[in-house]
């Protein structure tokens, strides 16, 4: 014969006054302790292998990663690519959104870019042809190319950082926007630094070669 | 990897070579095709068998293996196949490989897939596929498996050529198994195994991107073994990546020496023996009391290999609230990702176990010389712990059987290094709670993924990687069985000295528990008011059926079952009314768990 689960209910028994938050950091019962979203760029460098980007497309969605932009193209070495993805997420969450790229097989390297970090990105914009010197003063003054001209619509190309876009795009409503497509953010760390840790030695190999 | 499996070490071509020349029947055998480097990339990894379905696009592969030494069994379906390959890595360590054909075959494979990722178990799927240049039109049994299986693989690969592909194949296996395990695919269009190669594969290597870590910084360990030293309610919370790193030992010697006591996650049940003096268990939803006290109450955690997976934490605000936390991990994108750590290692388990080990020693030299009986204190409420939260049941001799009692049964009959293999709910939590885990690689279970109908096909798996004198036994719920039942004709075929336990309730009784608790009693879908006769069911498949009901009769019914030479399946009728507790709520705190219902 026996008993059955016996003990103290969890009423009776002492529990400890400690806390953690939603993110599992230890804090401060006292102190409500959140990490505020932060808008980031990381720049990853990737083998050029297909499927690449629907691994890394996958990965940010079925893990719920609030994703800005993601850009992709080749670099000097024909075998890797180069991803940037501007994310918007809370101190932890980027670190992971880093170690889980960083985790992917055919991820070389991730870093997360500097303030300092040189960004650009590009608009095409489709304008009403109504009033082409005035659209060739914005043009001028965001420092633009007109790439398409016609009696009834304008296109114009506008390269800058995220704001000088935002405000580029703001000035030109006044013709009323058509159409207009906009790339994510690229970007390369400023100066001599590297933009992602692979990059020196891989530079340095090809020069080898070279 | 771990030093202790067998896997082809990375090495440069010229290296392979001898073992290219032992290699099965090489020079007779020539390389002429894609399948045949398939089969030629399986001989080398070292595996012996494997698991699989037939089917069109994936046939060339089969006809490579009509000439090969490997060993191949069919099973019934293909979940079955990657489930028996899962449960073929964890009992042996080293990747299980599975085959199906394209299309339902390779979704089939899903579930298993999804359940080796979630448990970090070594497995490799090979698929058929149509013709590359079919690939795109909606061709018969085409889908996108590489695209399907992308979440639930840590890599899949889709074969390009028929030069390359036997190196791929090995490159999967090998990758695989290496740093953290987990699952690997190779998509084999048609095309590829059919096209002509005379490529003899290398030995597979994991990818040069893929680097895991070895040894953790040794500052880092230094000032994590400072902290367990000046610690004064330490536990060890051993994960699953202590059995999957071969530190079972290390951990052992670790914690006896300094006397902390350990706690495990239900993977990593095994990895300290549970009737050691310092083993709290498991710990979590249906973990011990005294377990789930130790983690609540210490003031400094050592967890190896775990990704505190909610099951574990409960809510994380008050997980272990009042500790340091060490976390060891070979991923390091395990580190905080759940409970932030203080103190984050990276490295192989059972290397980063050592170093604390010995910083601890240096560590307590230094600061900490007169603290011998140190953890002493903490140890004893450990033990009262134990003492207060007792694992019992209530049973009666007239009461209707009550199923801890058939697990314990069971336990006692058979060997310490008896394989248990389960299903999912209530018969898994009971066969966790009620049998003394004492060796590693001895329970084999669907823990992240919790897939019923896991148990027999797991069987099956770990009964190819168990030794001939092992015993390995499953226990399942009517429930988990009805969904891969089909696996018994596998069972009998190959004549497998297995024996299921079926703890039969008439019910999903996880559900039906969670009914009560959570729903008002409002069983809706969990209740059979028909299940088949099992032990009938069994003799159709050629298996031996067994019934039992009263306590008094157990004790031979399960002799008669495990004595069998060949499958058994006992249908067990179980007290449909008995629950599984200590229960810690769904988001809960682990300090709060609940020995009865209306403590909810």
């Amino acid at each position: 014969m026996t008993e059955g689960l016996q003990g103290p209910a969890p009423d009776e028994r002492p529990q400890p006054s400690g806390r953690r938050n939603a993110q599992g950091i230890r804090i401060d019962p006292e102190m409500e302790a959140v990490h505020d979203p932060r808008r980031t760029a990381l720049s990853a460098l990737v083998q050029n292998e297909p499927g690449v980007l629907a691994k890394i497309s996958g990965l940010v969605s079925r893990r719920q990663f609030n994703i800005e932009s993601l850009t992709v193209g080749t670099t000097t070495n024909p075998e890797t690519s180069r991803v940037t993805l501007v994310i918007e997420e809370p101190e932890p969450g980027i670190r992971q959104v880093e170690k889980q790229l960083e985790k992917l097989v055919n991820v070389i390297s991730v870093r997360e870019l500097g303030d300092d970090a040189v960004r650009r990105e590009l608009v095409v914009l489709k304008v009403h042809g109504e009033e082409p010197d005035k659209v060739n003063a914005i043009t001028d003054m965001y420092g633009g190319e007109t790439l398409d001209a016609g009696p009834r619509t304008i296109t114009v190309q506008i390269t800058g950082d995220e704001q000088k876009v935002d405000d580029a795009i703001d000035a030109f409503r006044q013709f009323g926007i058509r159409e207009l497509a906009r790339t994510g953010q690229t970007a390369l760390a400023r100066g001599e630094e590297w933009t992602t840790h692979a990059e020196e030695e891989r530079y340095e190999r090809t020069q080898v070669r070279q | 990897m771990s030093e202790g499996q067998q896997t082809p070490q990375t090495g440069e071509s010229e290296d392979a070579e001898p073992g290219m020349a032992e290699s099965t029947e090489a020079g007779e055998r020539p390389v002429t095709s894609g399948a045949e480097s398939v089969a030629r990339a399986l001989e080398r990894t070292g595996v012996e068998t494997l698991f699989g379905v037939q089917g069109g696009a994936i046939m060339p592969v089969y006809d490579a293996l009509y000439d090969s030494p490997l060993d191949h069994v069919t099973m019934a379906h293909e979940q079955g196949a990657a489930h028996a390959a899962d449960a073929f890595g964890i009992v042996s360590g080293e990747p299980g490989v599975c085959l199906a054909t394209s299309g339902p075959g390779a979704t089939n494979l899903v579930t298993g897939l999804a359940d080796a990722s979630m448990d970090s178990d070594p497995v490799v799927a090979l698929t058929g596929q149509v013709p590359s240049t079919m690939v795109g039109t909606d061709a018969f049994q085409e889908t996108d498996t590489t695209g399907v299986t992308n979440p639930v693989t840590k890599e899949n690969y889709f074969a390009g050529d028929a030069d390359s592909v036997g190196d791929t194949v090995g490159e999967a296996f090998a990758l695989a198994d290496a740093g953290r395990q987990g699952p690997t695919l190779v998509d084999l269009p048609k095309d590829v195994t059919t096209g002509p190669t005379d490529n003899e594969p290398a030995a597979g290597t994991a990818p040069e991107t893929y680097d895991p870590p070895e040894r953790a910084d040794s500052e880092a360990v230094a000032t994590a073994a400072g902290v367990l030293a000046r610690a004064e309610k330490p536990v060890i919370l051993a994960g699953g990546g202590v059995i999957k790193g071969e530190a079972c030992a290390e951990l052992r010697e670790f914690a006896t020496e300094y006397g902390i006591p350990v706690v495990t996650t239900m993977p990593a049940v095994g990895a300290f023996p549970e009737d050691h003096e310092l083993a709290m268990e498991m710990a979590g939803m249906h973990g011990t009391g005294y377990a789930n006290m130790a983690i609540t109450h210490c003031d400094a955690m050592f967890a190896v290999g775990t990704r505190f997976d909610d099951r574990l934490t409960g809510g994380v605000e008050t997980f272990a609230p009042e500790a340091e936390i060490i976390h060891a991990d070979i991923d390091a994108a395990e580190i905080s990702k759940n409970i932030a750590a203080d103190y984050p290692l990276l490295g192989e388990a059972s290397v980063v176990i050592e170093q604390v080990h010995e910083a601890m020693a240096d560590e307590r030299a230094a600061d900490m010389a007169a603290t011998g009986e140190r953890f002493q204190e903490w140890v004893e409420q450990c033990q009262q712990w134990q003492t207060d939260y007792p694992m019992d049941y209530p049973m009666d001799e007239d009461d209707p059987l009550k199923p801890q009692f058939v697990v314990e049964t069971v336990d006692a009959a058979t060997d310490d290094d008896t394989i248990v293999t389960t299903g999912v709910g209530q018969h898994q939590m009971w066969a966790v709670q009620y049998w003394t885990y004492t060796e590693p690689r001895t329970w084999v279970s669907s823990h992240g993924l919790g897939t019923m109908g896991y148990g027999l096909p797991s069987a099956i798996g770990a009964r190819f990687a168990a030794d001939d004198d092992q015993s390995v036994v499953c226990f399942d719920g009517d429930g988990s069985f009805l969904m891969t039942l089909q696996e018994l004709a596998v069972a009998v075929r190959e004549n497998l000295d297995i024996t299921v336990f079926i703890l039969n309730n008439e019910a999903v009784g996880m559900v039906r528990q969670w009914q009560d608790s959570f729903h008002g009693g409002r069983r809706m879908a969990s209740e059979y008011p028909w299940v088949p006769d099992f032990a009938a069911l069994a003799e159709a498949f050629g298996a031996r059926g067994f019934r039992m009901e009263g306590h008094d009769e157990v004790a031979d019914v399960v002799d008669d079952a495990l004595a069998y030479d060949g499958p058994s399946v006992v249908d067990t009728f179980i007290d449909p009314t008995e629950d599984v507790y200590p229960m810690v709520p769904s988001g809960g705190s682990n300090g709060r768990f609940v020995l009865a219902e209306e403590q909810l």
